[in-house]
């Protein structure tokens, strides 16, 4: 995966896995993705760890509390993988 | 011979659909094998055998909806000759089934059906049962129940047909909430019918587990992390180790305590309900194995798809509600356990600790418990000693 675009796409991919019930026009990529998703710390994780499996990127601890809308993600991801 | 019968699957629910058999007769089954899969108002229920044996003969066809207590199937003992005639069976095997209906006698009754029937004034011997074996069933007494007003108890109504018509899956899924919604009903209103609460609450200081925590998930892969939530339910664990009054049962009048400490962990599901499966023995694992477990847990509820062992012998249970924002929560003690652990958010509070003021990150447990099984100065010093645990998480 490439682009941006393509990060992006794997990122809400993902959050869907975890999160069906959401309706993926409904995401907004600069919202928290807190008031968007009902995400309690266990599908945090799980969600993390899926990420780090797709883009086999590694996101320590301390970077949870500055991830927090799909913008952050795609870019995280797009810097460290 | 050996009846193999549909084990208790938690007090809120007493029957289930045979979605499926995974062994057939002349089968080999060891202790703790799959051995079905029922449908229950929560989730695909996986059965576990609890005895070495062969299947002589399946008693419940697929799509048959059966009561706790059923024989589901015939299993000879090993070096037994497998008969295949049902005969009258002498023993029952449903693993730890404490509300199983009881052995000896040719009346089954699910274990709501013989309440209902106590509370309604119904005489069980003149209910006829609609279940397998004649099994009475909860709608078979509601039935007696309301036709005793006006006339003797008649001929059974006809076996409950299973609904065949085809249904999309959001039908299905509505149709499972307004299911799901009875069964929590049901046992939470016997809960607070029967169950006497106290409640009691502390509030724990969690920099030394929190610091502790981060070190350790420092130097560890993304999937080797744990979650503040394990240190909680060992925690929890080990303090009943101490306080065995809050760990067991309440039955026939008096406590059970339990052997095991089997933690029942509650998980919300998307789209509504909660169940509440347990990690078993979870004092003696290490953290890292109760991370695995919980993450399994959590998914496999999520998924529908528990095991029957985990549905019925949670000993305590703890609820989590942190994560939703709440900043403590007081349980509803899930029947026949006697307490119930809560935890809110952790949060930076203004805390005094040796006389100065400090912000500190804490979180508020609470302890709900049965006042017929323990009193408060005790549950008092469970939950310190919760507290103290969690001040020495190297030691969890």
């Amino acid at each position: 995966m490439g682009t941006s675009a393509e990060i992006r796409a794997g990122v809400v991919a993902e959050l869907l896995a975890i999160a069906p019930e959401v309706d993926e026009a409904d995401l907004v990529d600069t919202d928290l993705l807190r008031d968007q998703v009902d995400l309690d710390s266990m599908d945090w994780l799980n969600f993390l760890v899926r990420l780090h499996k797709v883009f086999e990127v590694d996101i320590p601890e301390s970077q949870y509390a500055s991830l927090r809308t799909i913008d952050d993600l795609t870019s995280y991801i797009d810097q460290h993988r | 011979m050996i009846e193999f019968a549909m084990p208790a699957l938690g007090a809120d629910m007493d029957e289930g659909m045979l979605n499926e058999w995974l062994v057939k007769p002349g089968d080999t089954v060891t202790r703790g094998q799959i051995v079905a899969v029922v449908e229950t108002t929560k989730a695909a229920v996986e059965i576990e055998c609890w005895h070495d044996g062969v299947v002589a003969e399946l008693l419940v066809p697929v799509g048959q909806t059966v009561a706790v207590g059923t024989p589901l199937a015939i299993l000879a003992e090993p070096g037994e000759k497998a008969e295949t005639s049902a005969k009258p069976a002498t023993t029952a095997v449903a693993g730890p089934a404490p509300e199983a209906a009881p052995v000896g006698h040719r009346l089954w009754v699910s274990p709501v059906a013989r309440r209902t029937a106590a509370s309604l004034g119904v005489d069980l011997k003149t209910v006829s049962g609609t279940g397998p074996q004649a099994a009475i069933t909860l709608h078979d007494v509601e039935h007696a129940a309301a036709t005793a007003h006006h006339e003797a108890p008649k001929a059974a109504p006809p076996p409950r047909q299973v609904a065949t018509e085809p249904q999309s899956a959001a039908e299905r899924a509505r149709a499972r909430g307004v299911a799901m919604r009875a069964s929590i009903g049901a046992a939470m209103s016997r809960s607070k019918r029967e169950i006497p609460h106290y409640y009691l609450s502390d509030e724990i200081i969690l920099d030394t587990a929190l610091a502790w925590l981060s070190e350790q998930n420092a130097g560890q892969p993304i999937t080797e992390r744990l979650l503040p939530a394990v240190l909680q339910l060992k925690a929890v664990a080990l303090a009943t180790q101490r306080f065995g009054e809050f760990n067991g049962f309440w039955r026939d009048d008096h406590f059970e305590p339990a052997p095991g400490t089997h933690v029942g962990v509650a998980i919300s599901l998307r789209g509504g309900g909660l169940v509440a499966p347990a990690i078993h023995d979870v004092a003696e694992k290490q953290l890292p194995e109760l991370m695995a477990d919980l993450t399994d847990l959590v998914g496999r509820a999520r998924a529908g798809s528990l095991r029957s062992s985990e549905m019925s012998d949670p000993t305590i249970t703890v609820t989590n509600l942190g994560d939703k924002g709440v900043d403590s929560v007081f349980g509803v003690i899930y029947p026949q356990q006697v307490a119930i652990i809560g935890f809110g958010k952790p949060a930076q509070r203004v805390v005094v600790v040796d006389g100065g003021i400090r912000v500190a990150t804490t979180v508020h447990s609470s302890l709900a418990a049965d006042h017929r099984a323990s009193d408060g100065a005790r549950g008092a010093l469970f939950l310190a000693e919760i507290n103290r645990l969690l001040q020495q998480p190297h030691e969890l």
